[in-house]
């Protein structure tokens, strides 16, 4: 789960990272009356995910309410505009009103996940307020790293090494290794996959400041902090996520693609094999489904429904590997579905082996559905029934 | 031989009273595993259904049974907390089924406890075939043989290893390594293994998209394993960038962990990557048969 700029810059506070003086707003008249109560120089910010809110024009200065009014109603007038990362843009549904800090220099600081050392990995840089991916293009030797030892956890001589490595200026020393500390001790309490700081500011009074907050939470996390799951509700949805979990799978086991072939598996790997050889059959995927252990007929159901009513599918194939579930089941499972369903009826091709396969093939046939022996063949059938 | 596990391994399970381990239980015992007992707080001395001793704490179960493998089926939340306990219990490797570990949490367990392997988690486990099975692998898929066979995913090991058995290359130990982010054993561990297992004549790798460890086998295996017949393949290859299938961890983001890097990898190691599952049993045998004869 990914947090907006004022949802991150919320923790960052709570975690003793300091952050500028802000209100977030929902309207005009929230930033107005903002800015109204507390005079001074402000920024609007608007309060998306994806980045590039510069360029489009989203982020702007106001020095009197009347003027926080004004560009308040011209950020939140047009949606994000669609950029490379993201081709559909994004709604803009809040505000952060922010003071307008005196920058002097610009860094960058963050924590992620590095799976071949299994460590955490703190990377600082002094090329902030660029794009991550363009400084690791462009410079990549700029990004200073330190993958800690989570035996030993975080130690400030941490931050001051990498302030060096950086090449940062000396004004960030005494703060950074402060800082680091409290991302570091954040990333653990929050169950953060991301934790990222860009830019971290060097104002002309010698403060440090988080001036901007990328945080991605793992949602295997949020157990532990359930108030998130509030936060969720005001983050833009992803719609898969939304009808995998409306249809009773996890958020990760259902993606739709343009495609006219609409596939179920049981297990991740064998969901992705059966989308690839389905695409090697020369046909085009409408999903990609994993429906877990135990393909009951309320699953199974739930599932069909799920990828007839929301791709284009025209043909259904199921591919299921009977290791521990007993063929038979599954394929009852999948007569009784088909019985029940008030869905439109499109064709279904059905891979079934494992423990009973005979008799679940010999239960679908008596069905009027397709058994095939393998995935290479039910692949080769359903593109040819898609057509 | 085998890599890990063999006939004698002593075997204990975390979470021996739950519905998911008690059900396992039953099937490692039906394989032939040697379960000694099991671990339930507060059920100490009582005996599961299977008949086996339960004990508070794994350093009970070990100073009792002598185990040094336990197999954990215990809720996300106390996933991580079973595996230190493990580690303290003086266990020597801790098979991890639970899907949904934080992945912070994994990041410290590793982190934190040398010595002892872990596989896992959200894996099915491993098995030896004709020998033991830990975890939740459908033994009657597998047969007794000479490949030995590592993959992120559970049911497309099956899948593979279906036709594998049904060409009449049998297994030496098969390694469900799991597919989050964060696991404890590698592709590259498990290749170390085989290496020197001389049971184990050639090998199947299924990966899939997300992170490097497709690509830091096939450098391991360009630099020390180069005479093994080894075959590979890439699950997800048609996954768009930005979204994770099913496993937290087959995710491709910007240019990192795409199927291209992977199998240009594998390629520049000599190690073919099939493009179907199914082509997998063809592609080993002809490897195999393409061995000289002294060294097969």
């Amino acid at each position: 789960m990914n947090l907006m700029e004022y949802q991150g810059k919320e923790l960052f506070k709570r975690s003793g990272i300091p952050v500028p003086r802000s209100g977030h707003a929902l309207t005009p008249n929230d930033v107005k009356a903002f800015i109204e109560k507390n005079l001074g120089e402000w920024v609007v910010k608007a309060q998306v995910l994806m980045g590039g809110r510069g360029k489009a024009g989203k982020i702007k200065f106001a020095n009197t309410a009347g003027e926080g009014h004004a560009v308040a109603t011209d950020i939140l007038a047009t949606p994000m505009p669609p950029n490379r990362q993201n081709p559909s843009g994004e709604p803009i549904k809040s505000l952060l009103v922010e003071e307008k800090l005196p920058i002097a220099k610009e860094a960058y600081a963050a924590i992620a996940i590095d799976r071949t050392s299994k460590k955490p990995v703190i990377m600082v840089s002094k090329f902030g307020g660029m794009d991550i991916e363009e400084v690791s293009e462009k410079h990549p030797e700029s990004i200073a790293k330190h993958y800690v030892d989570t035996a030993i956890g975080y130690s400030p001589f941490i931050g001051r090494e990498l302030a060096f490595k950086a090449d940062l200026d000396p004004g960030y020393r005494k703060e950074l290794p402060g800082i680091l500390g409290s991302l570091y001790e954040m990333f653990f309490r929050y169950g953060a996959k991301l934790v990222e700081i860009n830019p971290l500011a060097l104002t002309e009074n010698g403060d440090v400041i988080a001036s901007d907050a990328k945080v991605e939470l793992d949602d295997d996390a949020l157990f532990r902090n359930p108030e998130f799951k509030e936060w969720h509700k005001t983050l833009p949805l992803d719609e898969d996520e939304q009808l995998a979990s409306g249809a009773g799978l996890g958020i990760r086991n259902f993606r739709r693609f343009p495609g006219t072939v609409g596939t179920m598996a049981n297990g991740a790997g064998l969901a992705m094999a059966t989308m690839d050889a389905v695409t090697s059959a020369g046909g085009q995927i409408a999903n990609f489904l994993d429906v877990g252990g135990g393909a009951n007929a309320e699953r199974v159901r739930n599932c069909y429904e799920l990828v007839v009513n929301s791709t284009g599918a025209k043909v259904f194939f199921v591919n299921i590997f009977g290791g521990i579930t007993r063929g038979d089941e599954v394929a009852r499972g999948i007569v009784q579905a088909m019985k029940e369903t008030k869905s439109r009826k499109i064709p279904l091709v059905i891979r079934l082996t494992g423990t009973n396969e005979e008799e679940g093939r010999r239960i679908l046939a008596e069905a009027g559905m397709t058994p095939v022996e393998t995935m290479d063949e039910g692949a080769a059938r359903a593109v040819e029934l898609a057509r | 031989m085998s890599i890990y596990l063999d006939k004698n391994s002593k075997v204990i399970v975390q979470g021996i009273t739950g519905s998911e381990g008690s059900y396992h239980t039953d099937r490692m015992l039906k394989y032939g595993t040697n379960v000694v007992g099991g671990v339930t707080p507060g059920k100490g001395g009582q005996k599961s259904a299977h008949g086996l001793p339960v004990f508070n704490t794994v350093k009970d179960a070990v100073e009792a049974t002598g185990a040094t493998l336990t197999c954990i089926f215990v809720p996300p939340p106390f996933a991580a907390d079973a595996l230190f306990e493990a580690y303290d219990g003086g266990i020597g490797l801790a098979v991890c089924i639970t899907e949904g570990v934080p992945a912070n949490d994994m990041l410290k367990v590793v982190g934190t406890t040398p010595g002892m392997r872990i596989i896992g988690p959200n894996c099915p486990g491993l098995i030896s075939p004709g020998k033991a099975s830990v975890g939740i692998m459908p033994g009657h898929v597998f047969k007794e043989g000479h490949v030995g066979l590592i993959s992120r995913s559970g049911t497309l090991t099956y899948e593979v290893v279906d036709g594998l058995t049904r060409a009449g290359l049998g297994q030496s130990t098969c390694v469900g390594i799991g597919g989050d982010p964060i696991i404890g054993t590698t592709f590259v561990d498990c290749l170390r293994e085989f290496k020197n297992d001389p049971e184990t004549h050639a090998v199947v790798i299924c990966g899939e998209i997300g992170g490097s460890d497709e690509e830091d086998a096939a450098a391991f295996i360009k630099e020390h394993m180069a005479g093994m017949p080894i075959v590979a393949f890439i699950g997800g290859r048609n996954a768009p960038p930005g979204k994770s299938l099913g496993h937290a961890g087959a995710i491709i983001s910007g240019n990192f962990g795409t199927p291209q890097s992977k199998i240009a990898a594998f390629k520049d190691a000599g190690v073919p990557v099939a493009d179907r599952p199914s082509d997998i049993p063809a592609m080993l045998a002809d490897r195999l048969a393409a061995l000289p004869q002294s060294s097969r």
